[in-house]
Order: structure tokens, then C-alpha cells, then sequence
């Protein structure tokens, strides 16, 4: 009997996706074998696979950094120190959701495990996305990611607004997935493969005589992506959804959904489709000048502090669309230092939002966050270090990484894109200044007693908060290590 | 006549637009989730005629992971649907107008 050929595997690069995956479906089925299960097992269960994940990285980014990236399954998935880089933020991403989480589920009454499961099987599909060396890898990972964040849109079941979110996420991401695969369709029609690396070989060993086919692809992709990522004028959904869903899930959102869409956009855009960057450029940067400056602008007039941190999160995105832009090595690992810091900084932020909610995740106005800096101070502090590092202030790794992709559009010759982007970063300075003033400057009404009749603060948050707080700060003081990493992090296409 | 793949190319560009163009004019949540099966089937007659063209077997490889992550979405969107269906009843995604800035 013939013996059946089956591709080469390392195994030693897919401990990440194997921790995640395997991790939530173990927690999956013993929640649904053992009756009752103590509160804090699946939390802890979700923080340990993430640590985990975090440890196994060390010996597989030395591995790369000594033999070189490497590429198996028939060439589908590769590992590199990219994939490496991003794996680690979206670990870090679910270690901090999980912590934050815990706290909400308690005070909302919302028992079970779906969430940590959730949230470790779309991670699972991050994983997958950033280690994409196929479109159609690249597709499943991305839908592996997406359908488990519709459900955790959704999983407050007390609350319209949060199924509301879940269908208008549903329904729009849905449809950016059918452009993303349609743009498949048409890029294997012009180049006969939906492998990166054989995509790659077959664009700088031939010349396209008719071109339309594959830009029409390009674009699609960049349509389906940009939804992903949020990016105007594809951004519609973004506040809305995360008014609506659980702030926690929305933490995960915006740090880990985020990371994973623009190591997919770095990797067929810059890496696969470098060649014909001069193509896809233009749209790009149009993409990321409104972006940013659509973003700040309307985040602006917002009342809800949750929107305007939505609106902050696109202008954020369009900061990493101008790395990506650049498509050189020094614009990509500007994108993947800022993804780092964004992680921190989003991460934070939201954790800060969950506990100012309260119970019932209804009490986002900027009302509730008067006077916060008295009742609060802990907090209040983490926050205001979160806020001056979303707005890029020297001394915080916000300002850093909105450097480095500056610096890397100014390399490139995109001046004009440049200019906008900082005049953007002014606008939305301007917004987390408002919400700066609200926590110190302005009184709620109570007379001193306040406190007193003020619950403790949850210990999750407040951890994760403080501790995003000091990650950010000491990027912005001594950024070396970040840096350096982010430059070890530029991604490679090897054939399998 | 001779039915080329230019064709069927052409017939997919058409249902997909369809399904595009349906998803963002009609408003009940139902049909728009059978507009997005229409585009993602429009997709799947691109891969299949491109496939041929190509005489590459990646292309009919390709649809059945598209169908089973249409199958997926399906099983996530009708649940969403459900849930939203029995807290109001004939909910269109007009009446869904809680989140707004």
C-alpha cells in the first residue's frame, strides 16, 4: 500500500495557533461536561494560554532570527519574525481582555464561558491571518477571527443595543468578507494562484499586458481589508458597534481585530503586491488621509465617550495605513510598532470605560467621567497617561510610534499625506483634551462625600489600565527595545 | 454562439453587483443575509469559470471553503436575527436605532 505523501509541517511555528484553538475548545467542552465551575477557572484558563503563547514565542522568534522564516503546509502558512511580532500583541490583547472581562461578566450577571471561549478561537484566527502565506488561509483566518467577534457583539443578552451591534457588525462584515473574496477570485484569475509567494515569483517574472483584472482584484482587497480595519470610507459601522457591544469585547475589537487586519494588509499589499505598489499607493494614501482627518473631525462633536474612543480608534488606523502606505521596510515596522502601542493603549483605555459603565454598560456620557480625578485618582491617572498617549504627547509611546510612520511617509515623498495626518493628530488632541478636562477641571455636582458612597473599583480593569498605562510610558521613555523588535519584524515570503 | 468564460466572468460581476447593490437598499435583515449568500455564490461562479480557464483545480478547490464559511456565517447571522426577532416583532434594520452619536 502506497504510503500517503502529507506535507511538511513544523510544528514547533503553529504552538501559538494550537494553544488558542485548542485551549478554548478544551474550555468549551469541560463548561458544558462539569456542572459548576468556579468563576475564576476560565478567566485564569484564557490569561495562562495567552502566557503560554507569550513564552513558546521567545524560542520561535530565536529560531527565525538564527535559521531564517520559514514556510510549510504545501506553502500556505509561513512563520517569520512578522507573524511572530503580531501573535505576541494579539496574546497580549487576550490576556488583558480576559482580565477586564471578568469583572464585567460578574457585575453584569452574564454566567458562562462563551466568552473566553470566543475569545481565544478568534485569536486562534489571528494567529492564522498573520502567518497567511494563501489568500484563502488568509480568508479562513480572517473568518475564524470575525464570526467568533459577531457572537461576543452579541453575548449581552439583557441588552438591545448589543444584539443591535452584533447585526449591524454581522451584516457588514459579512459583506466586506464577500469583496475580500471576490478580490481572491480575481487576482488567482490574473495570476493563476492565490499563493503569496507564487503570486510574488509570477508578478516579477512577467509583465501583465492587460492589467485590469488584477487591479480590479487590488482594489477589492483593499475594499474588503479596509473594512476590517476600519478605515474610511468603509468605517460606518465602527462606532455604533462599539457603543453597542460589551466594553470588554470591544477592547478585543479594537486591539486584537485591528492587529490582525493590518498584518494582512502589510502582507498582500506591501509584501505580495510590492511590485506593483506604485498601483495601490494612491487609493491608499487617499484611504488614510480621510481616515485620519474623518476620524478626528467627527470624534470631535461626539457626547459618548465610548464613540469618541471608536472614532479615536479609526484615526488611529488611518496613523497605520500611512506606515503601510510607504510600503518600504522602514514604513512596515513603523506599522507593527504603533500596532504594539496602539494594543497598550486600546486595551487601557477600554478597561478604564468598563468600570465608569457601571452596571447595565449604559453610562458612557462624558457626564459620568465629571470629577473622576477626585473620586477615582488611581484611575483617573491610569486614563490621563492613556489619553496623552493617544494623542501622541512626547514622553508617551503614542508619540513614538506616530514618528515613525511620519518619518516613513516623509522618506517615501509623501509629504502632503504627512502634513494631514499631523494636522489630524492636532484635531484629535483636541477630543481626548475634552475628556481630560471632564476628569479634573470640572465638578459632578456631589459634595466631597462622593466617595464614599463610590464601590471599590473592580481589581481586573484597574490592573490591566495601570498596567497598559506603564507599557505606554515606558515606550515613550526608552523606546530602543520596542524599536528594535519592530524592526527584526519585517515580514518575508519564502516558498514552501 | 460560444459561451466563452468571459461569460460566466460576466455573470458573476452581475450577481455579485446585485447582491451589492440589494444588501444596501433593502432593509429587511433577512433578505439583505440572502444578498450576501447571492454575492458570495457570485464568487464562487468566478472561481469555478476562472479555474477552467486556468485548467488549475485551486479555483474548484477554493468554493468549498467558501461554502463552509458561508454555512458558518449563516448559523451566526440567523442566530443574531432570532434573538433580535423575538424581542420585537417584523424588526427591519430601520427599527434598529438605539446606537446613533
Amino acid at each position: 500500500m502506497a504510503e500517503l505523501a502529507t506535507p511538511y509541517v513544523a510544528w514547533w511555528a503553529l504552538v501559538p495557533l494550537l494553544v488558542f484553538s485548542a485551549g478554548g475548545l478544551l474550555l468549551l467542552t469541560v463548561a458544558s461536561l462539569v456542572r459548576r465551575l468556579p468563576d475564576v477557572l476560565a478567566p485564569a484558563w484564557t490569561v495562562l494560554a495567552g502566557a503560554v503563547v507569550l513564552v513558546a514565542l521567545v524560542p520561535m522568534w530565536r529560531q527565525v532570527d538564527r535559521y531564517g522564516a520559514e514556510s510549510f503546509l504545501g506553502g500556505a502558512v509561513g512563520v517569520d519574525g512578522s507573524s511572530i511580532f503580531v501573535t505576541g500583541v494579539l496574546a497580549v490583547a487576550v490576556i488583558a481582555t480576559a482580565l477586564t472581562a471578568r469583572d464585567y461578566l460578574a457585575r453584569e450577571a452574564l454566567p458562562g464561558v462563551e466568552l473566553y471561549v470566543l475569545l481565544l478561537l478568534s485569536a486562534s484566527g489571528g494567529v492564522v491571518m498573520a502567518s497567511a502565506n494563501d489568500l484563502i488561509v488568509l480568508f479562513l483566518g480572517l473568518e475564524i477571527l470575525s464570526i467568533a467577534v459577531y457572537v461576543l457583539a452579541a453575548l449581552h443578552l439583557r441588552r438591545i443595543e448589543s444584539q443591535e451591534a452584533a447585526m449591524k457588525y454581522f451584516l457588514l462584515g459579512a459583506f466586506a468578507s464577500a469583496f475580500l473574496l471576490y478580490g481572491i477570485a480575481l487576482v488567482y484569475g490574473a495570476t493563476g494562484s492565490t499563493n503569496l509567494v507564487r503570486i510574488s515569483t509570477f508578478l516579477t517574472t512577467n509583465v501583465l499586458i492587460d492589467d485590469a483584472m488584477l487591479l480590479a482584484g487590488l482594489g477589492l482587497l483593499l475594499v474588503g481589508l479596509g473594512f476590517k480595519v476600519a478605515a474610511v470610507p468603509f468605517h460606518a459601522w465602527t462606532p455604533d458597534v462599539y457603543q453597542g457591544s460589551p466594553t470588554p469585547v470591544v477592547a478585543w475589537m479594537a486591539a486584537g481585530v485591528k492587529a490582525a487586519g493590518f498584518a494582512a494588509l502589510v502582507r498582500v499589499f506591501v509584501l505580495t503586491f510590492g511590485t506593483h505598489a506604485t498601483d495601490w499607493r494612491p487609493a491608499m494614501q487617499v484611504m488614510a488621509g480621510l481616515t485620519v482627518l474623518g476620524g478626528a473631525i467627527v470624534a470631535v462633536v461626539q457626547t459618548d465617550v465610548k464613540r469618541m474612543l471608536a472614532y479615536s480608534s479609526i484615526v488611529h488606523a488611518g496613523f497605520i495605513l500611512v506606515g503601510v502606505q510607504a510600503a518600504t521596510d522602514r514604513g512596515t515596522s513603523s506599522v507593527f510598532a504603533y500596532l504594539a502601542v496602539y494594543t497598550l493603549l486600546a486595551v487601557g483605555s477600554f478597561a478604564v470605560i468598563t468600570v465608569i459603565g457601571g452596571e447595565g454598560d449604559a453610562n458612557h456620557g462624558l457626564d459620568a467621567y465629571r470629577g473622576m480625578g477626585r473620586r477615582r485618582p488611581l484611575l483617573a491617572g491610569a486614563f490621563t497617561v492613556l489619553l496623552l498617549g493617544q494623542a501622541g504627547i512626547p514622553f508617551t509611546g503614542g508619540f513614538v510610534v506616530k514618528l515613525g510612520v511620519l518619518a516613513s511617509a516623509v522618506d517615501n515623498g509623501s509629504y502632503l499625506l504627512a502634513a494631514v495626518a499631523m494636522l489630524a493628530a492636532a484635531v484629535a488632541a483636541f477630543v481626548y483634551l475634552r475628556i481630560l478636562v471632564a476628569l479634573y477641571l470640572e465638578d459632578d455636582g456631589s459634595d466631597g462625600d462622593g466617595r464614599a458612597a463610590l464601590p471599590a473599583a473592580p481589581a481586573g480593569p484597574v490592573f490591566v489600565s495601570l498596567v497598559a498605562a506603564a507599557g505606554v510610558l515606558a515606550v515613550g521613555l526608552v523606546p530602543g527595545p520596542l524599536l528594535s523588535l519592530a524592526r527584526d519584524a519585517v515580514p518575508v515570503l519564502v516558498g514552501g | 454562439m460560444v459561451v466563452t468564460t468571459g461569460w460566466y466572468l460576466a455573470l458573476g460581476a452581475v450577481l455579485f453587483s446585485m447582491g451589492a447593490v440589494g444588501l444596501l437598499v433593502r432593509r429587511n435583515p433577512l433578505v439583505m443575509f440572502m444578498c450576501i449568500e447571492l454575492m458570495l455564490n457570485a464568487v464562487n461562479l468566478t472561481f469555478v469559470s476562472l479555474g477552467a480557464e486556468l485548467g488549475d483545480l485551486g479555483g474548484q478547490l477554493s468554493v468549498f471553503f467558501v461554502l463552509v464559511v458561508a454555512a458558518a456565517e449563516v448559523v451566526v447571522g440567523l442566530a443574531v436575527i432570532v434573538a433580535i426577532m423575538r424581542r420585537r416583532s417584523g424588526a427591519t434594520v430601520d427599527d434598529l436605532s438605539v446606537l446613533r452619536g
